[in-house]
């Protein structure tokens, strides 16, 4: 039976967690509630005894201190309205799953497949309320209909005898495990109309590839010794659509693309992904000869760089947009421990050392109606940010960089960037680390979590497909403490040689993982039905490409398999083994015995067409604004700083654990007050060495407006000059490039998919020329290419986006430098030219123009500059460092000062600049590649002596007196403000976040 | 060998900090540290007994999905050891009663006050305090200053007068059972560490007390001052460049004020133990 155990507060116990719901509903719906106070609920669905029962909700699932339970009668009293809040049957329910775990320690017996225990909490609100109000409160904070399911009952139909009815989310599934034949010897019509209901996401061209193949006579004669017809089953057109899918095969980035520049010029680009990205990596490894830093690039779950002779850096960032749009908290999480994953599983495996993290939001003050569907960016801001805190506090895992970059487009589609650095030994067992290879006969493992309906097809499923009784395929729920068990076991399997190849199980689950380390052999047997479920009634096809997380796939050699599932059981931790790789030639699945896939690998992997795209470019005539400079330029520059876009960032960074693993040296938050942005973290990953790790990235989504050619070398530069700021060295850096599109593919629903697709040509274009010539490589990356919002007649295309992420080394972190001035005295110097680039600034767009002067990089003097700055920094010459971005050199002072501490006063006139430039173009233009810092009295010399020949001008000095004074162009004050009100306005606008 | 001081950290479940806690245990000076899944006690191939010193390091045992490390605790208490027909529960106050020092930071503190292994006023190992939400109901990072109670038995904190360290949690507030709970703790001067300003004075201001913890508890031992527990990270502090303001302060001495709670007990078993 199932018993109901209700765990309340005790009278007097501050209920902290009721609180913040009560202050967060106020702010996210504007609904202002007396109280709400919170009871957690765990409904044990098991045959257990009254008593184990009673041990139970007095001992693990309560706190004697604070708490107090109810078993099978309710507790909640005083209320106007009871909303309770639990998952729809088959969601991750992970409080659920220790709750379960900690019933097997006191029972001493595991549970059985049928039993579980379930998780919900009960909210009981004071305040004027009625069911509408309340619903609205259910659905728009306290629940996510996709995942989660609630009762809402009045003070007035309570029953204080019975409470909140029992409820049982269980999966409950009738379904015979079948294997469908479906003929592809139609129709077009047809053939289309079989990828769109299937979800399959194939278009004609490739459904035609597919019938060919199956219409084959040799095709079929094969198939015929293995049982199979001529029919293609649903397992093997699954796995060939996800095989092809955008997602994995990156259809868009291979394409045969035209491209037509609008002034009469014209080419073909046979991929973009191996002319510019692959291209530039190549060349720059030339020409690097053997100070080359790449180790293996493109081919792996994430690429690895040189560290030092014992280690190697593993970096890698993936996107997680669309399960972020639909739930933020779950697909945030699954964002980050899924990304956890692909370094885990990069070459022989990796310890993870730090994750990063970018999101491109709307803004959470969004005042505008939303179209159906979209959540309000505030419950997508406060979901992600939670997610990705949880995912990386629970893993242990410092989150140590990121950025949120707001502009109201992202409405459409949010973009959660995650990114994860890891740690490799250089030589393993006497191999490189970084090498793997699965041979025949080793036995297909797969570890960890186990399969349910969870993400198949990914996200494309809409909420109205849901049901009562059906498990949610659409979004998942990641599960940290399962992946860290998997990941502590693993580690040891590794050094212990239990294995020789390791994967992640991602999109596309063991089709994918398995799919592709089988390349190194030539084939697999896979039997489907050893695979554990989560629950009874998976369909062979589900079973292969479920994306259920915390799962690797390995190749363990036939010798080592029993010592390798032993050493599972001992931790904990669920290992299957699911067959075999061989060299047959075939990817070959069975369920119960019997075939029920069976394709030839080549034809799976290298068999989808090549894309073909139109781009063509044209000018959109661009003006600068005639505008007039504004009156009170210390005014404008407080507005500035309160800009979203500018602002801290604090209250978000502070949820993050950037310290766990005692390796954060430079951290997110420097200065007098522990408060100041810093431009970079800098890690420093052995404990007996002093050399370090610098992880950076640059996103500059509004240039895209004027070009995405500058936006992409903006990106890349602002990437570098935040990684050289803080002391990593520009000779042993390397990039990866992740793009975020809006869909490229001309069509009815997207007519202008031509200049989108031109927008995308640029931008790598920009990607090829400045890494070469910085002498960056790309080691790897990512692309999301469907990032729109379309219903009805609303479609939102987010601005296309590129974060370019960077992580290098740094001899020895003793020479970091922060970005907070020091003291007063020293003097201060801007590195680099300013030229009047205000276009897409963020000094435009608060006056409410595009412009037209949109930033441009000079590689060939800032590449000199930089490295210039590296001498100074191994020289001690530097006593603060900070990167001009946003808002440009008025708002890099102010931060500069406020952070320090200390006042600044800078003269105009002493800027080095484009002639005729206003005073507002000085303040607030972004030109790239420039930098402020300050310098002690007594190294003025030697760092001018470094820097002579250089674009490099003495502003001014720092101060005692907490004032940014900015003296302007004709001697005047042109800015004078104390620190106190410039850190208040940087402060204050996402204080309370 | 027997002059070696011998430290264990146990790892596994959710368990973040051990690499870190076990390299600050070296740098005071232990010749043996151990990080140790918990598997192998479990399966009874490692022993508590061998060990002088036992540290319970920062984490999310098991997601703290049932509230700060109570399904750890839950664990600790029930799991039987393989082959022995014994609880690790049994092995650990055996550890108690041979004298020897344990100490639990943030996750592993949480852990000791829900085993009831702090404050443990009676002796009885039965819980008498807890470690809850924030005031505010959010994880937070955040360095602040600590006062150490110079009348406390504890053997961690001898000497210093305060230190500075991070916190990282968002379950560290310290509740009492009863008034009574809190007279004892202050009177037996067991509340050992409390949040304090910068001139360690302290305070229930936030943020310099960072979670509204009781009478502004961040630590307490047990009698014998020799159960230590805190929720902010020694181990994040054993180095200058550590600290987050190593790049402006110059008179940073290289060790951190941390690893003067690992030197402190490495001292400790080595005049008492050995």
């Amino acid at each position: 039976m199932a018993w109901r155990i209700e765990v309340g507060l005790k009278k007097g116990v501050r209920d902290a967690r009721g609180e913040r719901v009560r202050r967060e509903i106020a702010e996210h719906l504007g609904i202002h509630l007396k109280e709400v106070r919170t009871i957690d609920v765990y409904t044990v669905d098991a045959n257990l005894t009254a008593e184990q029962i009673e041990a139970a909700a007095n001992g693990p699932f309560s706190d004697p201190v604070i708490q107090e339970v109810a078993i099978n009668k309710p507790l909640a009293v005083d209320f106007d309205m009871l909303v309770e809040v639990g998952y729809r049957p088959g969601v991750t329910d992970n409080v659920g799953r220790t709750a379960g775990e900690a019933l097997q320690y006191l029972t001493g017996r595991h549970l059985v497949a049928d039993e579980g225990v379930y998780t919900s909490v009960q909210y009981l609100l004071k305040g004027q309320l009625d069911r509408d109000v309340t619903e609205r409160i259910a659905s728009g904070f306290l629940g996510n209909g996709l995942i989660q399911r609630w009762d809402i009952i009045s003070a007035g139909e309570f029953d204080n005898s019975k409470g909140v009815p029992v409820s049982v989310p269980k999966v409950v599934s009738t379904a015979e495990p079948k294997v469908q034949q479906i003929d592809l010897a139609v129709a077009d019509d047809e053939l289309l109309r079989i990828s769109r209901d299937g979800v399959l996401a194939l278009n004609l061209e490739e459904m035609q590839e597919l019938q060919r193949f199956a219409a084959n006579p040799a095709t079929a004669a094969e198939r015929a010794k293995v049982g199979l017809g001529a029919s293609l089953t649903d397992v093997e057109l699954e796995a060939l659509a996800q095989t092809w899918s955008e997602h994995c095969k990156h259809k868009i980035f291979a394409a045969k693309i035209d491209y037509d520049d609008g002034q009469g010029n014209s080419e073909t680009i046979d991929s973009l992904f191996k002319t510019y990205i692959v291209g530039a990596t190549r060349t720059i490894r030339k020409a690097m000869g053997d100070k080359d830093i790449c180790l293996s690039v493109f081919k792996d779950n994430a690429g690895v760089i040189r560290f030092n002779n014992e280690w190697s850096l593993v970096f890698k960032v993936e996107t997680h947009n669309s399960p972020s749009a639909l739930d933020p908290y779950g697909g945030a999480l699954t964002g980050i421990v899924g990304c956890n994953r692909d370094p885990f599983g990069t070459g022989m495996g990796a310890r993870l050392m730090f994750n990063t993290d970018v999101f491109c939001f709307a803004s959470p003050f969004y005042a505008h109606p939303l179209p159906p569907r979209l959540l309000h960016p505030r419950r997508i801001f406060e979901g992600v940010v939670e997610g990705v805190e949880h995912g990386g506090n629970k893993s242990g895992i410092p989150t140590v960089n990121g950025s949120i970059v707001f502009d109201d487009r992202f409405a459409g589609k949010p973009l959660v960037y995650c990114g994860t650095a890891a740690l490799m030994p250089a030589t393993l067992h006497g191999q490189p680390g970084h090498v793997k290879k699965a041979l025949p006969g080793d036995r297909i493992v797969m570890t960890g979590g186990r399969i349910g309906k969870d993400g198949i097809h990914g996200a494309t499923f809409s909420s109205e497909e849901l049901h009562e009784g059906s498990p949610a395929t659409a979004v998942q729920i990641g599960d940290p403490i399962t992946q860290r068990r998997m990941f502590d076991f693993l580690l040891i399997a590794r050094d212990l040689g239990l294995y020789r190849s390791i994967t992640d199980n991602g999109a596309g689950g063991l089709s994918s993982s398995v799919g592709e380390m089988a390349e190194d052999t030539g084939g697999f047997e896979m039997h489907l039905d050893r695979a554990p479920l989560k629950y009874a009634g998976l369909q062979p096809w589900e079973i292969l490409i479920s994306e259920a997380q915390e799962r690797m796939t390995l190749a363990v050699q036939p010798e080592k398999i029993a010592e390798f599932l032993d050493l599972a059981r001992q931790m904990d931790v669920d290992a299957t083994d699911l067959g075999e790789f061989t060299d047959s030639g075939y990817y070959h699945c069975l369920y119960a015995g019997k075939t029920v896939c069976y394709l030839p690998m080549d034809f799976i992997h290298e068999g989808v067409p090549q894309l073909k795209l139109k781009a063509r470019w044209e000018d959109r005539g661009h003006q600068e604004p005639e505008i007039a400079q504004p009156l009170d330029m210390s005014a404008t520059l407080h507005n500035l700083l309160a800009r979203l876009n500018i602002c801290s960032k604090e209250s978000v960074v502070r949820r993050y654990d950037h310290e766990v693993q005692g390796a954060t040296v430079l951290k997110p938050l420097v200065g007098v007050e522990n408060d100041g942005p810093a431009d970079a973290p800098m890690i420093r990953p052995l404990p007996d060495s002093f050399e370090g790790v610098v992880v950076a990235h640059g996103i500059c989504p509004r240039y895209s407006d004027i070009d995405t050619y500058h936006m992409m070398a903006c990106a890349i530069d602002e990437g570098l000059r935040n990684y050289v700021s803080v002391g990593g060295n520009i000779d042993h850096v390397a990039g990866l490039d992740n793009f975020c599109w809006c869909d490229p593919v001309q069509s009815d629903r997207t007519p202008d998919g031509e200049f989108k697709a031109a927008q995308l040509v640029r931008a790598n274009k920009a990607l090829y020329e400045y890494c070469v010539a910085f002498g960056v490589p790309l080691v790897s990356g990512k692309d999301s290419m469907k990032n729109d919002y379309q219903i009805g007649d609303t479609k939102i295309s987010i601005p296309p986006t590129v974060l370019f992420s960077v992580i290098g080394k740094t001899e020895d972190i003793r020479k970091g430098v922060t970005m907070d001035i020091k003291r007063s005295g020293d003097l201060v110097y801007l590195l680099g030219m300013t030229f009047d680039e205000l276009g897409a600034s963020e000094y435009y767009d608060m006056l409410g123009h595009l412009g037209a002067n949109v930033p441009k990089v000079d590689a060939v003097t800032a590449l000199q500059r930089y490295r210039t700055l590296n001498r100074a920094q191994e020289q001690g010459l530097i006593a603060s460092c900070h990167d001009l971005s946003d808002g440009g050199l008025a708002v890099a002072l102010a931060e500069k000062a406020f952070a320090g501490g200390f006042g600044v006063h800078a003269d105009l006139r002493k800027v080095k600049r484009e002639e005729g430039m206003r005073e507002d173009a000085l303040l607030f233009s972004e030109s790239q590649s420039r930098l402020l810092v300050t310098v002690r009295p007594a190294m003025q010399e030697a760092f001018e002596s470094l820097f002579e020949s250089q674009d490099i001008s003495l502003l001014g000095e720092v101060t005692e007196d907490r004032e940014v004074r900015i003296i302007g162009l004709q001697g005047e004050v042109l800015v004078r403000s104390t620190i106190d009100d410039l850190k208040e306005a940087w402060q204050s606008p996402l204080r309370e976040m | 060998m027997s002059k070696q001081v011998k430290a264990i950290v146990i790892a596994g479940n959710g368990t973040n900090c051990e690499r870190e806690t076990a390299h600050a245990i070296r740098l005071a000076g232990a010749e043996v540290v151990d990080i140790v899944h918990i598997s192998e006690l479990l399966a009874g191939r490692v022993c508590l007994s061998d060990y002088h010193f036992l540290n319970l390091a920062g984490g999310f045992l098991d997601g703290d999905d049932l509230g700060s490390a109570k399904a750890g605790a839950n664990r600790l208490l029930h799991a039987p050891v393989a082959g022995s027909g014994e609880h690790l529960s049994d092995h650990l106050r055996q550890f108690i009663a041979d004298g020897k020092l344990i100490m639990g930071v943030c996750n592993g503190f949480q852990l000791m006050v829900k085993m009831g292994l702090l404050p443990d006023l009676d002796g009885e190992l039965r819980q008498s305090a807890t470690l809850t939400f924030n005031d505010n109901g959010r994880f937070e990072d955040r360095w602040v200053y600590l006062k150490a109670d110079a009348e406390s038995p504890c053997i961690f904190t001898r000497g210093l007068d305060g230190v500075y360290l991070p916190v990282r949690h968002g379950e560290g507030k310290l509740v009492a059972e009863s008034e009574q709970v809190l007279a004892d703790l202050e009177s037996r001067h067991l509340s050992v560490l409390k949040y304090s300003t910068k001139d360690f004075s302290p305070t229930m201001e936030y943020p310099a007390n960072p979670n509204g913890s009781l009478a502004a508890i961040a630590g307490l031992c047990d009698e014998t001052g020799r159960l230590f527990g805190l929720m902010p990270h020694p181990e994040a502090y054993v180095h200058r460049t550590q600290h987050p303001r190593w790049t402006r302060e110059d008179d940073l001495p290289e060790d951190g004020m941390g690893l003067w709670l690992y030197q402190n007990a490495v001292k400790f078993i080595r005049e008492e133990l050995l």
